[in-house]
């Protein structure tokens, strides 16, 4: 290879897919990304993509853009901004301005740039670069379709199977970019389109056409370099936050010995738990797709009450629907997994984008006094992590658990490496072991305060259990006011118990530090990335993460108790603030709250907690 | 009752009180259904009984099996649920004309649709019971309750019309004092593959008394009902000179003997035949122009979901090369970190 101009040592890289909806891009995206991992980077993605199919062709509401932050040490975090914006059409361009590094590169499709698609992005000129001032960042301006056309023309495809590889002509100069190999992504394209060989090889040909026009125009053009991270060792894979979830409730039954029953109804950004679990009969799992979000978590109650490892998936709206069965499943103390993949907000709200603000429709969402467990995965693969441990919770104390998730951990990839033997704990269900003459049907785990489980088809222990209120030892109903006070007070403590078997919060950071930091939930990796920001200036801070709100941590009072500055950040209006709040009145919490239906970005939070230092 | 027999109604008694109003239709179908358990000799173990909210839903906890009894409207579902996760247990889904067919109508028709293999008993007394006085999706248009004083001004539901629009296989209906003939339905609806749906009509003896009394008083029950027997003909009346024969596309009331009818000429009942068009049919007749029709009306054959979900994973376990969790994560697009 002819020696390169030259060539950019960097510790970490953001780079941007973007293009029409229908441009191919998520799958652009995915294939660089893996390629990276597979070199050895730590690496995050963060798809964004519009909520319609096929929004109108070559507009910026149609602009679907998938982006890789990877680098030579830890990345926990898509990325604010990016190095590198690859922009199919003059929309993609107009849209991802806003979110781009100065002097960053920038790869355009020259032919995509005419009169018509110009206008449709809302340009007033045939000229976006001077248009947008952007004289400053290094344009690469390739013609990317009809390169594609003449590199295909002797194949024999239709014009259309000819347009739709053009995303693998950017792909191999984004490689060359970086300077990459192509061999994996070209086996994966084989196997991808194994049914379909020509079209794998038609890719695989304009793939390296775009590799090649990089080797001919790099007199001009600076490339990257970033060597492979640390990383722990093992066997790894790409994953993301919803097929986290899935893979995690798979090792729950596993572990547990029970089958696993999800009942769901698809909603964006949840759908994806539904069908990932669909395609896994081979391992058992029971999917009923239901009418609806109340039959989803109904038919999982029903499943629960026969036996099964249960749950149920939504996203908001969703689990507004079906809040009068969790209070069922409270009150018959069954085991319930509901997923919460979080979105914007409220109503239909921002179906594609994330958001934390169903956190008290998690908590307080029913009627009655009708207390359960809420958990909150922190990152795409610690999804798995939450998913197993809500379901060990909600089986072994007999409980429904909310696990939240939300659109960014949901779509976003990390790699992850996966659990070797032993690393996760056997689930044991507390069916019953006494004698059936001798038990009674609410009798509880002195230590736990759950009641046992009996699974229909086991001889002699029939009994009938409902929404009304129960005896506290029978079961049977009871409109008893001591009675009904007591096992209010009961219900509340056994959640309330759960607190002394999950982890200690932890802090991260500095432990005597001037701001703690207090999160939860799916900002962790922006919160932690802007902390390792701050200590690399010299400031004292800490991070507190919540994953465990109900109950929260033993010793969350403690550490709060410690600092005298704390900042509560959240994609809210500041409800885990509120709750927090309400839990500890003394404490003194300020808030930074973010609603925009988008992650935090590292820089915002650097500047506002240097203002609050700073105070 | 012979004293075994009588032994084995009560086995599937539970030890709680019944707590319905005296006179109220339920006793008598709770009766039928502990009976048609013990002719049917289901070990208790096996029985799961599922209700939603209502009077009827209160059934469960006078059961000796398993018991759930749920929330308003959602039975079918959890009923759903249950038969998913453990084909192996006989489940019954205890319902009203509300919990079915209003705030639940939607996994009613779902249920149908899929074919679960659910026992559905819908006590269908055409008011609300519970909530003391409102009528029902199966309430006559005009009639006059608590939240109707001037009369409804809407059509009611016909359940086996909607059993049946929902492709169902299975429609019986039969009345809560005929303890006989609802055993016989009741036993048909638990041997049929898939949703079977039993519709009786019972009587609330304090927000609706008599409502079905026009067709099931023992003065003219004879002569204004129809049970149907599969493979005989469609004959009623005291006198049993009474037959439905087609007039046309249109089911027509003829009596035997005028203008040369003869038995031959009365049509057979055929509750197996897949095409519903009669069963339609014959579970809409109304009095005074019709015999309401008892009995099984439909009892036709078709894919079970149940059975054909436990099939498939089966199937597919056999094929995949994936056998556990460690297959499932170690396949495809892994690399090493070394």
């Amino acid at each position: 290879m002819a020696k390169r101009s030259k060539v950019i040592e960097r510790e970490e890289v953001v780079v941007r897919f973007s293009g029409d909806s229908g441009d191919g891009m998520q799958l652009t995206g995915s294939l660089f990304s893996f390629s990276s991992a597979i070199y050895g980077n730590d690496i995050s993605t963060f798809p964004d993509f519009p909520a319609e199919i096929r929004a109108p062709q070559g507009t910026i509401g149609g602009v679907s853009g998938f982006q890789v932050h990877f680098g030579h040490s830890e990345v926990y975090t898509p990325g604010d901004n990016a190095d590198v914006l690859v922009a199919m059409n003059p929309a993609a361009l107009k849209a991802n301005l806003e979110w781009l590094k100065p002097g960053a590169t920038i790869v355009i499709d020259v032919d995509s740039f005419d009169d018509k698609n110009l206008a449709k992005a809302g340009y007033k000129s045939n000229d976006p670069i001077e248009e947008d001032n952007l004289s400053g960042y290094n344009i690469i301006k390739a013609p990317i379709t009809a390169m594609t056309k003449n590199s295909l023309k002797d194949m024999g495809l239709d014009n259309k199977t000819i347009l739709r590889s053009k995303n693998m002509y950017a792909l191999g100069l984004v490689f060359w970019l970086f300077n990459r190999p192509l061999e994996n992504t070209e086996k994966i394209l084989r196997e991808k389109f194994s049914k379909n060989p020509e079209v794998a090889e038609a890719n695989i040909k304009v793939l390296e056409a775009g590799y090649n026009y990089g080797v001919i125009i790099q007199a001009g053009t600076p490339s990257y370099h970033i060597s492979p991270a640390d990383i722990r060792k093992g066997t790894y894979r790409n994953l993301n936050g919803n097929k986290a979830i899935a893979w995690g409730f798979l090792l729950a039954a596993e572990k547990s010995g029970l089958e696993l029953f999800l009942g769901s109804y698809p909603i964006t950004p949840a759908t994806e738990i539904l069908q990932e679990l669909s395609a896994r009969k081979d391992l058992g799992v029971k999917v009923f797709q239901a009418e609806d979000e109340i039959a989803g978590i109904s038919t999982a109650i029903g499943a629960s009450f026969a036996g099964d490892l249960a749950i149920t998936t939504t996203s908001g709206p969703g689990l507004a629907l079906k809040g009068e069965a969790l209070g069922l499943a409270v009150m018959a103390e069954l085991p319930l997994v509901v997923v919460n993949v979080q979105r914007g907000g409220p109503s239909t709200g921002l179906p594609t984008k994330t958001e934390q603000s169903d956190l008290m429709q998690a908590l307080y969402g029913r009627n009655g006094e009708s207390p359960l467990v809420v958990m909150a995965a922190s990152s795409p693969v610690n999804c798995f992590d939450y998913a197993f441990y809500a379901a060990k919770v909600a089986i072994e104390h007999m409980t429904p658990v909310i696990l939240l998730s939300d659109g960014f951990l949901a779509n976003g990839t990390q790699p992850w490496r996966i659990p070797e033997e032993g690393e996760f704990p056997e689930i044991k269900p507390p069916f019953v072991e006494k004698p059936a003459e001798e038990w009674n049907v609410y009798e509880r785990d002195p230590e736990k305060l759950n009641r046992y489980w009996a699974l229909p088809g086991n001889p002699g222990y029939q009994h009938r259990i409902g929404g009304l209120e129960k005896d506290f030892l029978t079961g049977a109903v009871s409109y008893d006011h001591h009675n009904h006070d007591k096992m209010v007070k009961m219900r509340k403590e056994k959640v309330d118990r759960i607190a002394d078997f999950i982890p200690p919060l932890e802090i991260l950071g500095d432990e005597d530090a001037d701001l703690l930091i207090v999160g939860w939930g799916g900002t962790f990796g922006h919160l932690y990335t802007a902390l390792e920001a701050l200590h690399d200036e010299g400031k004292k801070v800490a991070l507190a993460h919540f994953s465990y709100i109900s109950p929260l941590p033993r010793n969350s009072y403690e550490v709060l108790k410690k600092y005298s500055k704390i900042v509560v950040c959240e994609l809210n209006l500041g409800q885990f603030a509120s709750y927090l709040r309400s839990q500890f009145p003394d404490v003194v919490l300020h808030q930074y709250d973010k609603v925009e239906g988008l992650p935090f970005t590292v820089a915002e939070l650097k500047d506002h907690f240097n203002k609050l230092l700073e105070e | 009752m012979a004293e075994n027999t009588k032994q084995a109604f009560l086995q599937y008694k539970s030890d709680q009180n019944v707590r319905w109003c005296p006179g109220c239709g339920d006793h008598a179908i709770l009766n039928a259904l502990q009976k048609t358990m013990a002719e049917l000799e289901v070990p208790n173990e096996d029985l799961a009984v599922i209700s939603g909210i209502g009077c009827s839903s209160r059934l469960p906890y006078y059961m000796n099996t398993y018991g759930f009894h749920t929330i308003h409207g959602r039975a079918s579902a959890m009923a759903s649920g249950v038969k998913v996760a453990n084909p192996k247990l006989q489940v019954w889904q205890i319902t009203g004309d509300g919990d079915a067919l209003a705030i639940g109508g939607n996994h009613f028709i779902h249920a149908i649709r899929r074919n679960i293999d659910l026992n559905v008993i819908l006590f269908n007394n055409q008011i609300y019971g519970l909530t003391k006085g409102q009528y029902s999706p199966t309430s006559k248009r005009g009639f006059i309750s608590k939240t109707s004083p001037f009369g409804t001004i809407e059509y009611p539901f016909r359940p086996g019309e909607l059993t049946i629009g929902a492709r169902g296989y299975f429609f019986a209906r039969t009345i809560d004092k005929e303890i006989k003939l609802s055993v016989q339905v009741m036993k048909a609806a638990a041997k049929h593959k898939g949703t079977s749906i039993v519709e009786v009509l019972q009587n609330c003896v304090i927000y609706n008394n008599n409502t079905h009394q026009e067709i099931t008083d023992k003065k003219y029950k004879d002569d204004r009902t129809i049970v149907l027997e599969h493979g005989k003909p469609m004959i009623f009346g005291k006198e049993r000179n009474k037959g439905l024969m087609l007039d046309g596309i249109t089911l027509k009331v003829v009596t035997i003997g005028d203008n040369g009818i003869t038995e031959k000429d009365i049509l057979v009942h055929d509750a197996h035949c897949e095409d519903p068009t009669i069963h339609l049919k014959l579970a809409d007749m109304e009095y005074p122009d019709f015999p309401v029709a008892l009995g099984v009306i439909r009892d036709a054959a078709a894919p079970v979901y149940d059975e054909c979900a436990q099939q498939q994973i089966e199937e597919i376990k056999e094929k995949s090369k994936i056998k556990s969790f460690h297959d499932l994560v170690t396949t495809g697009d892994v690399w090493e970190v070394k």
